[in-house]
């Protein structure tokens, strides 16, 4: 599958090294070339300097072509607003998007979205660890 | 009216004043304490410490009975999920976005955002006009940027002056909605003749201005 991640931190470098080692083809866009540092050495997809929310960049980084699309920003709004995008403009099948705050990941799930909130998730496995 | 402002920069504190004076009730939410301590200090207790995005701030300033939301920051994205959340939880009846990207637009309007403010474009169109002798100038996006309305100035060496619209090769799907020349403004007809220097407002679709600049404008 041809997979655009947006936001090369912790998780975004993770994401793209685990779905590069299964086969796909992985284009990695971060506003900053230091995020690219995360990746491992052996990375075999593209890492691209650019904005997210901006369509030029998303179609520099092949958003057109896309299967699927991960937003995993440091910003909430910045991780919906691309989401959208990707959704609503370039119509790619497939569109995952991370938000930390519980409202708003409530809001825009109920508004279409596939959304993720670590927080969320986070609590409830330590919830769980702690009454294991 | 009440009016909610997102964001407590230059633009939001201005704009608050402006509505202030015309006797409307006012709330500027703020992230920065130091910024909404200035605002109050200037115009009242009207700012309010917190992040217009979150739900539960808008819950606490009563957004379910603001007529308009106007989200003002310098960030597009923060300006976007300001008036969603507006919108969908507070169903606010109208919602203002600033954006600095023109491309937003589009995308803003599809996501159900009312108004949508682009500095960018609007110091464009008045640097077109200024420019522009015989070039065409922006009017108006419509139907979310399939379609659009411009003017274009009809030079007096045009190959077009003297004829009638209808022996003019017009891009197909294209309409004249009037015609400003020295006689005053009129709605032509496939009859009415093309003055020089006249000023056609013309509604066309956005990849159809190649064809219409050399429609009206080529040289004879």
């Amino acid at each position: 599958m041809n997979i655009v991640i947006m936001g090369c931190g912790r998780v975004g470098a993770q994401l793209a090294a685990l779905l590069d080692r299964d086969g796909h083809k992985v284009n990695v866009l971060d506003v900053e070339q230091y995020s690219f540092r995360r990746l491992p050495e052996n990375f075999g997809g593209t890492a691209l300097v650019g904005d997210g929310t901006d369509e030029a960049a998303l179609k520099k980084a092949g958003i057109e072509d896309a299967d699927v699309f991960v937003s995993v920003t440091q910003g909430d709004n910045r991780n919906v607003m691309a989401a959208q995008i990707a959704k609503h403009i370039f119509n790619v099948p497939k569109v995952v998007c991370r938000i930390y705050d519980p409202l708003r990941e409530e809001m825009y799930s109920t508004l279409g979205l596939e959304t993720v909130s670590p927080t969320i998730v986070g609590a409830q496995i330590l919830r769980d660890i702690i009454m294991d | 009216m009440y009016v909610i402002v997102v964001g407590g920069g230059k633009l939001g504190f201005y704009l608050a004043s402006a509505l202030l004076s015309e006797g409307h009730e006012v709330l500027v939410l703020e992230k920065d304490p130091r910024r909404c301590e200035f605002i109050c200090e200037q115009l009242g207790s009207v700012a309010t410490r917190g992040d217009g995005c979150e739900a539960r701030t808008l819950a606490d300033v009563g957004a379910d009975r603001a007529d308009i939301l106007a989200a003002v920051t310098d960030e597009d994205e923060d300006n976007l999920v300001a008036c969603q959340v507006a919108k969908h939880k507070f169903r606010v009846a109208r919602t203002i976005a600033r954006i600095s990207n023109p491309k937003n637009e589009r995308l803003f309007k599809k996501l159900g955002i009312d108004v949508t403010v682009s500095g960018t474009n609007v110091i464009l169109e008045h640097i077109e006009e200024e420019v522009s002798t015989h070039s065409l100038i922006h009017l108006l996006d419509l139907e979310g940027g399939r379609l659009e309305v411009v003017e274009m100035k009809i030079p007096e060496d045009a190959q077009a002056v003297g004829k009638r619209l209808r022996e003019i090769d017009m891009p197909p799907g294209s309409q004249v909605c009037l015609m400003v020349g020295k006689e005053g403004t009129q709605v032509p007809t496939s009859d009415t003749i093309v003055e020089a220097d006249a000023r056609m407002v013309v509604a066309i679709r956005p990849e159809a201005e190649a064809m219409l600049r050399a429609a009206l404008t080529a040289a004879k």
